[in-house]
């Protein structure tokens, strides 16, 4: 709410200056948007008053006006608004000034005529065009007769006020008024509030239950409705301090009715509506839910389709407003209007909610009624309103409220002891000062041996527990106030359980394999969402109501995330990339139930894995590097069971040559290889190298014991041997034959070679491995290396026909 | 000529040419030639026998001394012509250190990660546990078990993505307080968690704005925990995160399962509380929420709110991160361009 600090000043005498008071709002009730003067950037902005004005010879729409601005001689301004007149008070912006959107006015020829500054409009001042007034929408704004020429203008215009603009949350509701903020205010300086009604005077002449009656048959949707009628109203312009209240709350002045309701909204916080009377349909109110696809047009001349959850006033059954969101464009008030029947209602919080959102109103009044309305203001703001529209249009009041449905305005009664306060804040208030703080809230408090029973005001329906008594308590008191200690010494014992534990180091792994850190997005589409799945599902999880078509669907592999990072990068000429991606999948198992979140870790690297430098050519991407990645991941995950590779064709986004299912003993826990290059082509990437594991899985799996393996002091024997073989033959399928027939003392298999070329007899390749042997308790002769050496090679030859080179 | 003068012009003649030998070969040779089995100093000790007994010992003396004073020439001369050649070599081995060194990979850990990690090892240090949840959740726990009824006004603050009627996404990380307060056996003492994770919001994505985000929760219940408490634990953490110079405010502030419920500012780290347009000219960052535990959610979770109480607490790292590095956008922690994730490659 914009709240005007001189308007705060006639309730209150406040001791600070706006902005140390916004800060004090700040710490004790609401949070603080901004702090701002109308007036901020604006200067040289004064009175003139024009002497005479004669037609611009030179054009059809300018005008020469004489302007007296406080000093000695007049000067010359043109004017091109259409309602400018001699012997008014106007803004003019002197040459040298600033106007609104930072514009610097200077002296200037406009068709060869001399021009000595501006006559300036409201919306040239900084006016918002929804908050200056209508009629002056095209034209000069006219400043009061009795404005001195040459001063500034802004204390005319109430634009030398301060406004604070706070932040209300949903539970502080009374916030919304001023009568809200000068409790509050009043609370923490201890001020004494000069807030106070202004008292109805009626007419004797007419009855008010003569012109209307309301019959509320459903008071849950409207627990209070309220009725005046204010007859022989002159529909003008407010006068201009009812205005500058307006406008400087952000609410643009209409007319004197209108206005009036809408400074008791400021005041109160009470919402209140204003019908023609002698347009109302018929003479009985009533408050009911709409009919389905019932029609009705509101006063913005948009007509709209009702549903049965809107809930509208009628008048003789035919609606007339949508309560307390809108009213109708039928009943408004206009310059024709002579009766005003004057609504004060408080309707149900979460249906006007509903129903704003729903019609996309949101307006000052459905704003409050979606937080509450004070019940026991209802009856003073609908006196208050009719008294000033009154006054203002110089009508009359006819005698009596009619009252359809009344909120009863009954304090809560809490009680809380004065150690269950220091027990729960962490303080050592004393009883007196506890007694203190509700005195200040105008909450009455009675202290029986350190037990308060605290009546709660309707005015502040958001407290109804003790729990709420203690932030009263604690935010008066203030929260500078309370001291800062750490929990008491409990037995906990903090840490990470095992499983946060291995996906933590495995990151560490992974960054330290040189693949950085990625976090994308787990909404995405449904194509995507369904790619590079370990193991295929059916389709994945969708939103009910995306907000973007790209974020629809919870993602059932990271690959297809990391494959958009790679493009984003892509896109921006950075084509060397490595990344990984630590996070959940979303596995469906069924409608209406969530879904099951598998912990998965990808990778993902494209072009040059590390860059060429003067000193050293570049590493790129390729399958073995990533697989290379992977065995040293999983080697560090120290699975117990053999982690084998298995070629698998089946999956269409990978490369059918160049992708390996992964198995820990006999359980798929993920696959590695390049993506199709059809794949990559649609993602506009280029060759790629990816990964994804389940990590649940292989954090399941049994782990190698964390044991030490002696060194063995006794020396090595090495042998290398070369073997020419037929091209399909695996490497794979070599090792089970070496490792399988190497004998007791083989130790590690290493390839060092792969050759496949001109040298070599068509549809053959050369592999190369060196064989270490080592008796681990004692000294190994040659003799047994060269027996068990003859045996591998023997057992190569007869079972995978190899030659030895 | 005497042996002993021709040993001594032997000696002579050694050291002559060992001071003007300057390559280890030509050293070799001189001690070969002159130290050797067939060289001039044996040739000479085998004419001893023809000398008295008398003499045979001195001459033998002065024998050895000119083989030591030889030995002992060229094994200086050979370990200073060793030098010289070690000497060239490592002169000829000489780089530009101003090169630089080799690319050695290194990936780095995502800067949202980095203040997760951060924040849970505080936590940890302080005995906390940690609880991940899961991101897809029921309405029962986001938000009905946290104070939060279906019609509840707070729940516009919270734009959600529904799945059905009953199941979303998260919108916090504070369904965790519900879950843990159910399962938590307070007879073993109080419960302190945190619980780091992803959250969403049905947001148009902006500079400002993410549809995905991170949230670290916390939360501690116990039979004393105070509100002191919870300013103390807040100011370890915005200390921890932004500079032990910093001062800490609370305002109060809203949330449906907290009462009294606070957020908490910091001075600004830019302009240390003078005002700038970072902290909108106001001196103070607003960096988290907090408040006393509302007894509702105890209630629900079956915890007697007369007896146990606590605080809870939701952090922000992406608003961390943005303010402590400066991001202007948050967009930039999701797109993962690698020259945004390589940045922060700082350690310790």
């Amino acid at each position: 709410m914009k709240v005007s600090y001189q308007w705060l000043q006639e309730y209150l005498d406040l001791p600070e200056k706006p902005a140390d008071l916004a800060e004090r709002i700040a710490r004790i009730s609401v949070d603080i948007n901004d702090v701002y003067s109308p007036s901020d950037g604006l200067t040289k902005l004064v009175v003139g008053h024009v002497d005479s004005i004669k037609p611009h010879p030179d054009s059809d729409h300018l005008t020469l006006c004489q302007v007296n601005i406080g000093t000695a001689d007049d000067v010359q301004i043109v004017c091109g608004a259409p309602n400018i007149a001699a012997a008014k008070n106007v803004i003019v912006a002197l040459p040298g000034a600033r106007i609104g959107n930072n514009i610097k006015i200077k002296r200037s020829k406009m068709r060869g005529e001399l021009s000595e500054g501006m006559i300036c409009a409201l919306q040239e001042i900084g006016f918002g065009e929804q908050i200056a007034p209508k009629a002056y929408e095209e034209g000069i704004w006219f400043l009061p007769a009795e404005a001195t020429p040459g001063e500034p203008v802004f204390p005319y215009l109430g634009m030398d006020d301060t406004i604070i603009d706070t932040d209300v949350t949903p539970n502080r509701g009374d916030m919304f008024s001023m009568l809200g903020n000068v409790n509050d205010i009043a609370a923490f300086y201890g001020l004494t509030s000069k807030f106070k009604p202004l008292l109805v005077q009626e007419s004797a002449d007419q009855q008010t239950a003569d012109l209307v009656s309301v019959q509320i048959d459903d008071k849950k949707i409207a627990p209070t409705y309220k009725m005046r009628v204010i007859s022989d109203v002159q529909i003008k312009d407010s006068p201009l301090w009812l205005q500058i209240r307006l406008w400087n709350a952000g609410i643009r002045p209409i007319n004197n009715v209108v206005d009036v309701t809408n400074y008791i909204l400021l005041k109160y916080g009470q919402p209140l509506h204003s019908f023609d009377y002698d347009k109302l349909p018929a003479k009985n109110i009533g408050v009911r839910f709409a009919q389905q696809d019932e029609p009705f047009v509101t006063l913005d001349e948009n007509k709209r389709d009702l549903s049965s959850d809107d809930v509208v006033v009628t008048a003789g059954d035919h609606p007339v407003a949508l309560a307390g969101t809108m009213g109708g464009l039928e009943t408004a008030i206009s310059n024709q209007t002579t009766s005003v029947a004057l609504e004060s209602a408080i309707f149900d919080p979460v249906l006007i909610r509903k129903q704003a959102r729903r019609h996309d109103l949101h307006s000052e009044s459905s704003s409050r009624f979606e937080r509450g309305i004070n019940p026991e203001t209802s009856e003073i703001a609908l006196n208050e309103a009719a008294q000033l529209i009154a006054q203002l249009g110089t009508g009359k009041v006819a005698t009596g409220i009619v009252t359809g449905s009344q909120k009863p305005a009954t304090p809560i009664e809490i009680s809380l002891t004065l150690a269950r306060i220091n027990h729960v804040l962490g303080t050592e208030l004393s009883a007196v000062e506890v007694q203190d703080i509700f005195e200040r809230l105008a909450f009455k408090c009675i202290n029986n041996d350190d037990t308060f029973l605290v009546s709660v005001p309707a005015r502040r329906w958001d407290i109804s527990i003790e729990a709420d008594l203690l932030e009263e308590i604690a935010r008066i008191y203030g929260y500078d106030k309370i001291p800062s200690t750490l929990p008491a010494q409990t037995s906990n014992i903090g840490g990470l359980s095992q499983q946060q534990k291995w996906v933590r180091a495995s990151r560490h792994v992974l960054e330290g394999l040189g693949l950085n850190q990625a976090i994308s997005y787990s909404l995405t589409t449904v194509t995507e969402a369904q790619q590079f799945e370990i193991k295929r599902h059916a389709t994945p999880m969708e939103l009910d109501y995306p907000m973007s078509q790209d974020h629809v669907a919870t993602r059932m592999s990271l690959i297809s995330g990391l494959l958009t990072d790679l493009a984003y990068n892509t896109a921006r000429k950075q084509v060397d990339v490595s990344l990984y991606e630590q996070g959940r999948i979303f596995v469906p198992v069924g409608k209406n139930k969530r879904p099951q979140e598998q912990e998965h870790i990808a990778g993902a690297i494209t072009g040059q894995f590390s860059a060429k430098t003067w000193h050293h050519e570049a590493q790129m991407a390729d399958f073995y590097l990533i697989k290379g990645i992977v065995a040293q991941y999983l080697a560090n995950m120290a699975v117990k069971n053999a982690v084998s590779y298995v070629a698998s064709n089946e999956r269409s986004e990978m490369h059918p040559g160049r992708t390996a299912n992964i198995f820990v003993g006999e359980t798929l826990v993920g696959y590695v290889g390049q993506i199709h290059p059809q794949t990559a082509k649609q993602y506009k990437i280029g060759a790629t190298y990816v990964f994804e594991l389940n990590l649940d899985k292989i954090m399941a799996e049994p782990k190698k014991p964390r044991h030490y393996q002696m060194i063995s002091k006794y020396p090595t024997i090495t042998r290398d041997i070369a073997l020419l073989v037929d091209e399909n033959i695996t490497n794979e399928s070599i090792l089970d034959v070496i490792n399988d027939k190497g004998g007791a003392y083989l130790t590690d298999v290493t390839l060092f070679d792969v050759y496949e070329g001109s040298h070599l007899p068509a549809h053959k390749k050369s592999l190369a491995y060196t064989l270490t042997y080592q008796d681990k308790e004692g000294t190994l002769v040659e003799e047994k290396v060269n027996q068990a050496f003859d045996k591998v090679i023997k057992q190569l030859m007869d079972k995978l026909n190899v030659e030895v080179r | 000529m005497g042996l002993k003068d021709k040993l001594d012009q032997l000696r002579q003649q050694g050291l002559t040419e060992v001071k003007a030998s300057s390559d280890l070969n030509k050293i070799n040779d001189i001690r070969v030639k002159m130290l050797g089995k067939k060289g001039p100093i044996t040739e000479v000790l085998r004419g001893m026998r023809e000398l008295s007994a008398e003499e045979r010992p001195k001459i033998g003396q002065f024998a050895n001394e000119v083989r030591d004073d030889l030995t002992n020439a060229i094994e200086a001369k050979r370990s200073e012509l060793e030098q010289a050649k070690i000497n060239a070599q490592l002169e000829h081995e000489k780089l530009d250190v101003t090169l630089p060194g080799n690319t050695v990979p290194q990936g780095q850990p995502h800067v949202i990660q980095q203040i997760i990690d951060q924040l849970v090892d505080l936590f940890i240090g302080m005995g906390y546990e940690v609880a991940i949840g899961d991101e897809v959740e029921e309405d029962h726990y986001n938000f009905e078990m946290l104070n939060l009824p279906k019609d509840h006004p707070a729940r516009d603050m919270q734009d959600t993505f529904y799945v059905t009627p009953e199941i979303l996404m998260r919108t916090q990380t504070s369904p965790m307080q519900a879950r843990m307060l159910e399962q938590h056996d307070f007879t073993k003492g109080p419960l302190k968690m945190v619980s780091p994770g992803k959250v969403y919001r049905r947001d148009t994505d902006d500079a400002t704005h993410s549809h995905q985000f991170h949230q670290v929760e916390g939360m501690v219940i116990g039979k004393h925990i105070t509100m002191a408490d919870l300013k103390g634990t807040l100011e370890v953490v915005a200390q921890e995160l932004f500079g032990d110079e910093l001062d800490v405010r609370l305002r109060p502030s809203y949330f449906p399962f907290t009462e009294p419920s606070v957020e908490a500012d910091i001075t600004c780290f830019n302009c240390h509380g003078r005002g700038c347009a970072i902290c909108k000219q106001t001196g103070w960052i607003e960096v988290l929420g907090a408040g006393m535990t509302h007894p509702n959610v105890l209630k629900m979770a079956s915890v007697d709110p007369e007896v146990y109480g606590g605080f809870a607490f939701g952090l922000g790292p992406d608003r961390f991160a943005m303010l402590k590095y400066g991001v202007e956008d948050i967009r930039d922690f999701y797109q993962n361009d690698v020259r945004f994730l390589t940045q922060f490659n700082q350690k310790g």
